[in-house]
């Protein structure tokens, strides 16, 4: 077990120097949020999963200015262990509800910078989308705004929270299965 | 049948049908819609045919208790709350007298609806037409131009207002409507599922619950039956909902959640209990008028018993603070899972859930499910209600959205002609009686709650209100 440990210290890459951070502008975020419409679009899960941090969370409201996910019910309302879940049950074989898939294209845009940190490691995006989803033979439309919480790890954006807000929230729907 | 069907006066009957023209059988015979339910099976027709559902409206919504909602949405004078009963829009609103009523919410100069929020407080209701304004009994207050209407026109008269569905009940709480003039009371209607509302109830160490937690609404292209009968269904899940079982079964617990995780993968894990657990552990009851509930599945302590769940404890002891040990114990004790109050609603006690299904074509359902507060429990009690509604009623569910799509099948498949009678016969010779009326299956994988509200069907359908469920 020591010696394990010893191995893992040696191999372990020696401590960074503090990485010179790309500064959070409109145009780096901008490029992350159609990375991930695209990973979503092209139904890869695993690689949308991986961008969000070890504790993140993931919101669609049922209400035009929800204050919490733990008050009032939320469309979808995911921590890190079952957004997890979530992508895992999006590529089992046995997802009836997907079965044919659907199929989006989505559109990302108005993409603004709401509140940084002052050393600019963090940032809040706002941004509009519009998602069109096909399954079977219907074509539904999905817009609203989204907020991303973006974080700058070892060098890499990273998701630590998303909310959706959608204009029809509060309108009866069919199951909501990929990810807006 | 026409849009304003129901404006006739308050003192005038219902007529049984065939006799009254608007529940005259389009395309269906008398003889054929008595025939289209046998032992343990049912003909597709009940799920499909345009006629049927029009009948539906009139001799099974039209007559029987309603669910409309429950008082804490009306807490106040004026307070109002928009549903409906069938698909006819009304209002449950309280009066300045304190009264809880429901109310067509129909202008009777034009017809329009008069109120367009789902709710909210008004001092009167006004017609946003010609302003015709209505007290909150629906009794007619003001009319602009009174003087260019023909002289015999008379505000006092009933057929001037927004008419009152002719009765309102409540049972603790919850509040019913029956447009049928005449017929058994709430209570006798109920019968023995008054002690699953108890139950809801109960739970609640200062004795109320209240409606809050929003709204889910979800809807799927089938027939209205369909969501009635998968809610007791304990032989779906090992397939329907495999893949959320198996992706719960695979997760790791090391992840890291805030509690929500944890609520809803217990849940989804639970739904993979083998069929042995169904059939040995599990029971379904049901009683007359279609009503039924399936026992509680869980053995998992902490999603139900939760004795180890701290959040749990506290509520235990807030429950024996309040009502005693022994009552305590005796209202945790009652181990129900979903119940069905035939024909429009559901609830689960466990986790204070309640489900109100809403027809609108023989082919289109709207489900709304609600979450209630247990007055006098820790407010972390109603984060775990959240989060289980989240797990098993979201739109965007792991779990629902496997059952939306069996509607939808179901609403597809049922367009062919290949099967005429669909199978609704498992158990069918193991059910026995039971007390109160009742009929329960020797285990819960049995059909007995669907053969039930098909006798319950059978009954509203053919003899205008329903008969005991035979033994």
């Amino acid at each position: 077990m020591k010696r394990a440990l010893r191995r893992d210290r040696r191999k372990r890459a020696p401590a960074p120097r503090k990485l010179k951070l790309a500064p959070l502008d409109v145009a780096r975020c901008e490029q992350f949020l159609m990375h991930e419409a695209r990973l979503l679009d092209e139904g890869r899960f695993d690689a949308w999963l991986a961008l969000f941090t070890a504790d993140a969370w993931y919101w669609i409201p049922t209400e035009p200015d929800q204050k919490s996910p733990f008050d009032t019910v939320s469309l979808i309302y995911d921590d890190r262990r079952l957004l997890e879940t979530r992508v895992r049950r999006l590529s089992s074989p046995r997802i009836y509800s997907q079965e044919p898939p659907s199929r989006t294209s989505r559109i990302v845009g108005n993409v603004t910078v709401e509140e940084a940190s002052s050393d600019r490691s963090a940032c809040t995006v706002r941004s509009k989308i519009l998602v069109l989803e096909n399954r079977r033979d219907s074509q539904r439309l999905f817009g609203g705004t989204a907020h991303h919480r973006l974080v700058q790890l070892d060098g890499n954006l990273r998701i630590a929270w998303k909310r959706v807000d959608l204009l029809n929230c509060d309108a009866p729907l069919d199951g909501i299965l990929v990810p807006l | 049948m026409t849009a304003v069907e129901w404006l006739v006066p308050l003192d005038s009957k219902i007529k049984h049908p065939p006799e009254c023209a608007a529940e005259k059988p389009m395309g269906i015979s008398e003889a054929e819609l008595a025939q289209l339910i046998e032992p343990g099976r049912v003909h597709r027709r009940v799920y499909t045919d345009p006629a049927i559902f029009e009948l539906e409206m009139a001799r099974i919504f039209g007559t029987a208790w309603i669910y409309v909602g429950h008082e804490s949405q009306v807490k106040n004078p004026g307070d109002y709350f928009c549903t409906r009963i069938g698909r006819k829009p009304v209002i449950m609103v309280r009066g300045q007298d304190g009264k809880a009523r429901v109310i067509h919410n129909q202008c009777a100069h034009r017809g329009a609806m008069v109120v367009a929020l789902e709710q909210g407080n008004a001092p009167e209701f006004q017609c946003c037409y010609h302003g015709w304004t209505y007290h909150l009994d629906g009794r007619l207050k003001a009319v602009p131009l009174q003087h260019g209407y023909p002289r015999e026109f008379d505000p006092a008269d009933p057929k001037t207002s927004m008419l009152q569905v002719p009765r309102v009940e409540s049972y603790r709480g919850f509040v019913f409507a029956s447009e049928a003039p005449d017929g058994p009371n709430l209570a006798d209607a109920l019968g023995y599922m008054t002690t699953s509302l108890d139950d809801m109830v109960d739970r609640a160490p200062d004795g109320e619950i209240e409606v809050a937690g929003g709204v889910f609404k979800h809807t799927y292209d089938g027939n209205w039956k369909l969501y009635f009968e998968n809610l007791c269904d304990a032989a779906h899940p090992l397939f329907t909902h495999r893949s959320s079982i198996e992706a719960a079964q695979q997760q790791s617990d090391a992840v890291h959640s805030d509690g929500t995780g944890e609520i809803a993968l217990r849940q989804m894990r639970q739904n993979g209990a083998p069929y042995s657990f169904w059939e040995s552990q599990v029971g379904i009851w049901t009683y007359p008028n279609g009503h039924s509930f399936l026992g509680d599945y869980h053995d998992d302590a902490k999603l139900v018993a939760a004795m180890n769940d701290p959040v749990f404890r506290d509520y235990i002891a807030a429950m024996e603070a309040k009502k005693g040990k022994a009552r305590a114990k005796e209202v945790l004790e009652v181990r129900r899972w979903n119940s069905i109050i035939y024909p429009n609603l559901s609830f689960m006690s466990q986790f204070q859930q309640l489900r109100v299904v809403h027809p609108i074509a023989v082919d289109r359902t709207v489900v709304h499910a609600y979450t209630f507060r247990l007055a006098g429990a820790p407010d972390r009690m109603f984060r775990n209600t959240i989060s289980f509604a989240n797990t098993v009623n979201g739109t965007g569910s792991l779990v629902l959205t496997d059952d939306l799509e069996i509607y939808n099948r179901i609403g597809i498949g049922l367009l062919s002609e290949g099967t005429e009678w669909l199978q609704v016969g498992r158990g069918f010779a193991s059910d026995v009686p039971d007390a109160h009326g009742g009929r329960r299956g020797k285990n819960s994988t049995s059909e007995v709650y669907i053969r039930n509200m098909l006798d319950a069907w059978r009954a509203y359908m053919t003899d205008g209100h329903a008969a005991r469920a035979a033994a």
